[in-house]
């Protein structure tokens, strides 16, 4: 059946929460409301107050009640309503989220999923729109996940959910209503720490990850129709990232363009372009391009398209590294 | 009508400062219970005197001293059962002596070790927390997965007066407030958070009268009565196992030290503020009190002490008789699973060690 990334998490949670009693949803909104992307819908008729829980307005709170939660026996999914709010909890996740298990030598991991919205392209209020993943990627031992189609979303939410390590989960609000897509209506896993190929090319190789995906394969469309060969490839588990999949793809095509939706300075696509030197130098035959937003605060909606990544760039990314 | 500030309860007091007890304030203690409480009061205080001395020595890392805290921290243990949780802070030595936590194991992460950190099984003592007030919300969380496993235990969170300014306080309060979580939060209010003194934490009267605005009662009591934190401690578990909610605890004491090894105190108080607080001691006071109960003497007293400085030196002779983490265990507890990328990591960085070891 068809359905959207919003009803594809919908599910995970439901199918997740049904198969295992220790799951317990908390966040704000996240009751009667369904949550404000109704992510959560139905699931409070489902599972009752006990197991769908309707917090405080308070962040860090929030994730450190989960923490205590994870800790003792449960396995807490915290909904952060939006990314742009989760900086009150950035103690909790940093100092106790993210290295509990190394503090305690494995006497209390904590396993948990933080999931919550980001990301331009909606129109939003201020702070509504960041995609700040690159500050999640540097705290070893958390788990950073984004999805980018309904498919990967239920079963990289299945497995983040049943990963051991604390997962944060970011979804992209432009994708929970975007492209529908064939999900089985069975439970099942799509690897954590494993990209995919979206599309395979032999003359570039386009790295990035969440709305930047279907932005990308729309500039792999037009390079195509001027005899460019991309190779698409979604990181979809940013930390610990799958830096084989983007060797191997480099590799091959002896391109690399990295494409982010975050300001450019010190985002993932730095990391990936080292990676790349460190790694596949001789392989290459233009240097690693970046194609992301530049370093400015990101602009309220009516200057919004100004600043996002959108095909025209990543092609224009695309036909620099072919013309090197 | 005028608008009026709730007004301070008085402070629960048993043992005064002369060590007598309070006409019908005699505690239900059982004479055994009196003694083990006094060997773990001298045994947290002689610990505490040697890690100091360790420190100095260059043996010890920085040090969090927990002179003058022992009623508070042991007084706020000693009433917990099994299967209730402890959430502690840096500060805390007589509650983990309390709990059984092995003092070799405390000294071995005071000098410098993750694995000192490790709670043993089948204890509920989660890791002491150094980010002020940040162990708040995960003593909530505990109590609110007791709640909805169906267990019985409560959980118990220690912070100090500073703790007591941070957004976490707050949150956590409020989130047990909302939900009638099993929760006891114990405020060892000593006065000072680092140099910033109580007075500048906040301009409500008590530190417990913040508990009215979450909706659960605050008590204020004399953190230096062991027995006045015992029976305080006692009654709000009883409520919190019963259903009746949390309790915010202020145990009214004084850091008789520095903050830590690296702090001068002398820069920000007063030697007479501190020589103030020395008749208030709370071993002396518990001293008085058991030999008037016929409890204890002179040579019983030595006994406890010789006991304490004995169990002091083998702890101390076991934790550094411990070798340090190895670079497997530096990289093992990241993740259940290690990535590939950091077994590279982990075998560049022994390369590292190796070459430079050979210089």
């Amino acid at each position: 059946m068809k359905i959207t990334m919003a009803q594809a998490l919908n599910q995970a949670l439901a199918q997740e929460m049904a198969r295992d009693e220790r799951y317990v949803l908390l966040g704000e909104d996240v009751g009667p409301d369904g949550g404000v992307f109704r992510v959560t819908d139905g699931l409070i008729q489902k599972f009752g107050p006990e197991r769908v829980i309707d917090t405080p307005l308070a962040e860090s709170g929030l994730i450190g009640v989960s923490i205590g939660m994870a800790a003792f026996g449960l396995r807490p999914i915290a909904e952060i309503q939006f990314l742009g709010f989760i900086y009150p909890a950035f103690n909790q996740i940093l100092s106790h989220v993210a290295r509990l298990r190394n503090r305690t030598r494995g006497r209390y991991p904590v396993p948990m999923v933080i999931r919550t919205p980001y990301g331009a392209g909606v129109r939003a209020l201020e702070h509504h729109s960041e995609s700040t993943e690159a500050l999640f990627c540097q705290l070893p031992g958390l788990t950073v996940v984004v999805p980018s189609t309904p498919y990967d979303a239920k079963g990289l939410l299945i497995a983040s959910l049943r990963s051991e390590d604390p997962v944060i989960f970011l979804e992209p609000s432009r994708l929970y209503r975007g492209e529908k897509q064939d999900v089985p209506e069975e439970p099942y896993e799509v690897p954590l720490r494993a990209a995919r190929t979206v599309r395979e090319g032999t003359d570039v190789t386009v790295i990035g990850w969440g709305a930047m995906v279907p932005v990308m394969e729309k500039a792999a469309d037009e390079a195509a129709g001027r005899g460019v060969s991309a190779e698409i490839l979604d990181l979809r588990t940013l930390s610990p990232m799958d830096r084989e999949a983007v060797l191997a793809s480099v590799r091959k095509t002896g391109r690399a363009v990295v494409v982010h939706e975050a300001p450019k300075t010190c985002g993932l696509g730095a990391e990936i372009s080292a990676l790349i030197s460190e790694n596949a130098l001789l392989s290459l035959r233009a240097p690693v391009a970046r194609v992301t937003a530049p370093d400015i605060t990101i602009p309220l909606p009516k200057a919004e398209d100004d600043y996002y990544v959108n095909p025209a760039r990543v092609l224009a990314g695309i036909l620099k590294t072919m013309e090197f | 009508m005028g608008l009026e500030l709730t007004t301070k309860a008085p402070m629960l007091q048993i043992l005064d400062e002369e060590g007598q007890v309070r006409p019908g304030a005699e505690p239900a203690l059982a004479p055994a219970e009196l003694r083990r409480i006094y060997e773990i009061m001298v045994l947290a205080r002689t610990a505490d005197a040697k890690a100091l001395k360790l420190q100095r020595q260059g043996r010890m890392g920085t040090y969090a001293s927990s002179l003058g805290h022992e009623a508070c921290q042991i007084g706020t243990a000693f009433p917990l059962r099994p299967e209730d949780y402890f959430f502690p802070y840096f500060r805390d030595l007589g509650a983990y002596l309390t709990l059984g936590y092995p003092l070799a194991d405390y000294y071995h992460y005071w000098m410098g070790n993750e694995a000192g950190l490790r709670t043993p099984d089948g204890l509920n003592l989660f890791a002491l927390a150094i980010p002020v007030a940040s162990q708040i919300p995960h003593a909530v969380g505990a109590a609110l997965a007791a709640k909805l496993r169906k267990k019985t235990g409560a959980a118990v969170c220690t912070f100090g007066d500073g703790a007591t300014s941070e957004g976490d306080f707050h949150e956590g309060l409020n989130f047990a407030g909302v939900f009638r979580t099993a929760n006891v939060f114990v405020c060892y209010n000593n006065q000072w958070a680092i140099s910033t003194p109580r007075s500048r934490q906040t301009a409500s009267e008590t530190i417990a009268q913040k508990a009215g605005a979450y909706g659960f009662p605050g008590v204020q009591v004399d953190g230096n009565d062991v027995l006045a934190v015992i029976a305080s401690v006692r009654e709000a578990l009883d409520r919190a196992r019963a259903g009746g909610g949390p309790t915010l605890i202020e145990a009214v004491t004084y850091r008789m030290g520095h903050h830590t090894t690296s702090d001068d105190a002398t820069r920000y108080r007063t030697e007479e503020e501190v020589k103030a607080w020395e008749p208030r001691d709370p071993l002396r006071r518990l001293r008085i009190y058991l030999r008037s109960r016929g409890l204890s003497d002179e040579a019983s007293e030595k006994g406890v002490l010789d006991a304490a400085t004995n169990a002091v030196e083998k702890a101390v002779a076991e934790a550094e008789s411990r070798p340090p983490a190895t670079v497997d265990d530096l990289f093992a507890y990241t993740y259940k699973n290690m990535p590939p990328a950091l077994a590279e990591q982990r075998t560049g960085l022994k390369e590292a060690l190796k070459a430079e070891a050979g210089r």
